[in-house]
């Protein structure tokens, strides 16, 4: 099989958010879909106690040849699929560099601690602001908003992964990703995750 | 799709080595991060014909697979770290005996404590019972590695010890799957032989003395195949600058330091997939490449004590070495390692300049890490019954006023150490440590100690290892409440059946062994109550708290959020009316967003009102009961 040219190698994808938001799903499937292009991805997450409500991470290293792994170094991400703000800030601190590009689900989920009006969660300005400085190419998507109109919030990561296709940065093609909805959740669930695919794609192509 | 390269999660791949290798019987009790791979081996189950179950406890576990070993029958067992505790009297005597078909150990470490309350060593066991173990060092080895444990084990008769890491187990990389054999051979348990014949005779590890020394003999014959393992490698120059050692997923923490540094042709990579007992003439082959020496593996320094002994025992023929590792400090010996740590380990020890982005932008990180470095601390879930108990306990424990507290255990509910629990617990511990230690804190009235004191346990927990606590209270009179927070399910591990559900592992309808009258049998006075009645629970606590004469035990039975059964379903529609919410004018200061907390609750700055996110809110009503102004209106779904 020819393998797909990389604009890096390894690729360096971070997908992040909160417990419960479906990181893990979105990441095994762009990985299935990249696997299928014979490239090597290594995924690196965490589960368990981790999911109950904290920051999560999956770190993707797509490459033409081998496993890389599983922890992205600091510095070294080119990509962060953000399915919260305030975790895609998080992940820029730490991963981001002058290179790094960012899309950003602009639905907060609020600390527990902000709940208890202990912190501040910041405001949308500022966070935009800081996330401008911090990535050479950005974008912001209301994906929850949308996933509400499909019927259920959880294809929010389905949009991004539409999003992120629609870049051009990884070669996640609208096919590829139609035969890993079929192999990973049926027939009957292709229809609304493929139009959340599109959703996801046309606001990073318009 | 056998052939075709696949990613797939390490347990995943360690399944396809159990199912290529014709296991026939698995065992474990869930842990993260084991617990996908008896999930796996239960889900190949019919296809392939196998056994497979979520035993009681890791010890049980063992034990099950033992004898399918003893009958013939390749197994495999699996737990995480601190289940070879439990395990391990148990493995020590089945090590002095030995096994008969291939037997494997899978324990998958948790450096970091990523998912646990300690980051506790398994591969010890390996030296301290004298067992074969291999590290893979990928997710390809993960598969191929698991299937040679079984041969290895068959050729020493002995159990083979296979250590994962979180790292490995929960990441997903390339691997190549094999072929599945037909299953094929009858259980049959062989016992007419004498106490000496391996084959045939009674299994114990007596005599003693004479069977150890078999034991040890086998781990010889392990070592002979160790020295020409292809899962042992070295890569590097022939004479490189530094050898590095290492094992475990540190081997690509290694391959991306090097990378980075741009060094791979002054450092040779001695990987290691047989990390104990070491082969020796390989060691010497490769210590004798250079002066420098550094280990790099996760957690204590295992690999790298084991290293240096072979190196002082072979010194006469390679000479001193200077070793940097964990006993110098050059790695730390706490917390799971990364590529940032081992690339700062060796660019001192190479003297190379290493700069991971511009100083400018490191700028702009540092400006912007007080509002990203805001903590997101753990909680539970929205329509978690954990918050509503722990909401009802608060309550009682308050109003009984004698500064009483509660001792807690293993589960999602360990979480009530912190804020989302309103830390309410107090002690946190192993397994069923909370019933054993309420317990003995409740014998302590006759030395003055005046607070009540009450244990928390799960419903699996209860099962694993708090029956013998409970036991052990009402026997010796020990004034003390157990409280089961009963959601009906292995709910942190992914709700893996235990004996009080009604299937098993493979799917099939089993008779569920009910708390309440294993509690009632004992002798323990038992009350049940729905935690979501919020009014009813603190009653019910309080009156545990009231008559503390006897053990007593309150069962909170509901639902997990996540369960099947009621995760995506909401029980209520749940709103705050704004009329009736004072907001900031009322008297109650915030006590839905501010003291309950759950995440489905928000505090609208603009309004000085509190509201329901709809996205996050799960509808089970109970801050309903907690505002006290009626505000927050639940209204049935239809």
């Amino acid at each position: 099989m020819a393998t797909a040219k990389l604009i890096h190698d390894p690729y360096n994808l971070i997908i992040t958010g909160v417990g419960g938001q479906g990181n893990v799903l979105a990441s095994r499937m762009l990985g299935n879909v990249l696997t299928s292009q014979g490239l090597w991805v290594t995924i690196g997450e965490t589960f368990g106690a981790s999911q109950r409500g904290g920051s999560v991470m999956s770190h993707l290293r797509v490459s033409a040849d081998g496993s890389w792994s599983p922890q992205i170094p600091a510095g070294k991400a080119h990509m962060v699929l953000a399915l919260e703000p305030l975790e895609a800030l998080r992940v820029l601190v730490k991963y981001g560099n002058p290179g790094a590009k960012a899309i950003v689900n602009d639905r907060p989920i609020l600390p527990v601690a902000a709940i208890a009006g202990k912190t501040d969660y910041p405001s949308t300005e500022e966070l935009e602001g800081t996330l401008a400085r911090l990535t050479a190419q950005r974008w912001s998507i209301p994906a929850t908003e949308r996933a509400m109109e499909l019927g259920a919030s959880i294809f929010a990561n389905i949009i991004m992964i539409g999003a992120l296709a629609a870049t051009g940065d990884l070669p996640v093609s609208r096919e590829g990703f139609e035969a890993e909805l079929l192999r990973a959740l049926g027939p009957a669930k292709v229809a609304t995750n493929l139009e959340a695919f599109d959703l996801g794609a046309a606001m990073v192509r318009r | 799709m056998e052939g075709q390269r696949q990613t797939m999660m390490g347990n995943q791949a360690i399944t396809q080595g159990a199912l290529e290798a014709g296991v026939r019987v698995a065992a474990g009790y869930p842990g993260t991060p084991s617990s996908e791979i008896i999930q796996n081996l239960a889900g190949a189950a019919d296809e392939h014909g196998l056994y497979v179950e979520w035993s009681i406890n890791e010890k049980v576990s063992l034990e099950v697979a033992a004898a399918a070993s003893l009958a013939g029958l390749r197994s495999l067992c699996a737990m995480k770290q601190n289940g070879v505790n439990v395990a391990s009297d148990f493995l020590l005597h089945l090590a002095g005996s030995g096994i008969r078909a291939g037997m494997v150990l899978v324990h998958c470490d948790d450096p970091g404590a990523l998912s646990s309350v300690n980051e506790g060593e398994s591969r010890h066991f390996a030296r301290m019972l004298e067992l074969p173990l291999l590290e893979p060092s990928d997710f390809q080895e993960a598969k191929d590695m698991t299937k040679w444990a079984f041969e290895l084990s068959e050729e020493i008769s002995n159990v083979v010890m296979l250590r994962s890491v979180t790292r490995l187990s929960h990441a997903s990389g390339g691997v190549v799957p094999g072929t599945i054999p037909q299953a094929q051979g009858k259980a049959h348990f062989d016992h007419h032989g004498t106490l000496l014949d391996k084959g045939h005779g009674p299994v114990s590890s007596s005599p003693v003395v004479y069977k150890h020394r078999l034991q040890q003999e086998k781990l010889k014959r392990a070592v002979e195949l160790f020295e020409d393992s292809p899962f042992n490698s070295y890569t590097g120059p022939e004479a490189p600058e530094l050898l590095v050692i290492t094992s475990s997923i540190c081997n690509l923490y290694v391959k991306e330091a090097l990378a980075l540094l741009d060094a791979s042709g002054r450092v040779g990579v001695l990987k290691l997939g047989t990390t104990w007992p070491l082969p020796p003439k390989l060691l010497q082959h490769n210590l004798g490449r250079c002066g420098q020496v550094l280990v790099v593996e996760e957690v204590i320094p295992f690999l790298e004590e084991n290293v240096k002994i072979a190196a002082a025992e072979m010194a006469g023929e390679i000479g001193a070495k200077r070793f940097f590792g964990k006993r110098d400090g050059t790695i730390p010996a706490q917390g799971e390692l990364n590529p940032d740590i081992v690339l700062g380990a060796l660019a001192d020890i190479l003297n190379l300049p290493y700069q991971a982005r511009p100083p400018e932008y490191d700028l702009l990180a540092q400006e912007a890490a007080p509002q990203a470095t805001q903590d997101r601390d753990l909680a539970f879930c929205p329509g978690c019954p954990h918050r509503a108990s722990f909401w009802s306990l608060k309550g009682a424990l308050a109003l009984d006023a004698r500064d009483g507290f509660i001792c807690g255990d293993i589960g999602c509910y360990s979480l009530a150490m912190r804020p989302t629990g309103y830390g309410m617990l107090k002690t946190l511990l192993a397994m069923g440590s909370g019933a054993g230690m309420a317990s003995g804190f409740g014998q302590l009235g006759r030395f003055g100690m005046d607070q009540p004191v009450m244990a928390v346990s799960g419903d699996s927990t209860f099962y694993h290892a708090v029956i013998p606590a409970l036991i052990n209270a009402v026997h010796q009179k020990s004034p003390m409440s157990l409280v089961v927070l009963d959601n009906s399910g292995t709910a942190m591990t992914g709700f893996q059946p235990h004996p009080g559900t009604e299937a098993n592992a493979l799917g099939q309808p089993v008779p569920p062994v009910d708390i309440e009258a294993i509690c009632r049998s004992l002798g323990a006075e038992v009350t049940v109550c729905d935690p979501f009645d919020l009014e009813a629970t603190q009653a019910a606590a309080l009156a545990l708290l009231a008559d503390q004469s006897t053990a007593k035990v309150l069962i909170l039975r509901q639902l997990c959020a996540l369960s099947p059964q009621r995760k995506g379903t909401k029980p209520y529609d749940v709103q705050v009316d704004p009329e009736k919410c004072l907001g900031d004018q009322c008297g109650c200061n915030r006590l839905c967003t501010r003291v309950f907390g759950c995440p489905g609750l928000a505090w609208e700055k603009q309004s000085g009102k509190a509201r329901i996110d709809e996205v996050i809110c799960a509808g089970c009503g109970v801050c309903a009961s907690v505002c006290p102004q009626g505000a927050i209106i639940k209204s049935e779904r239809a």
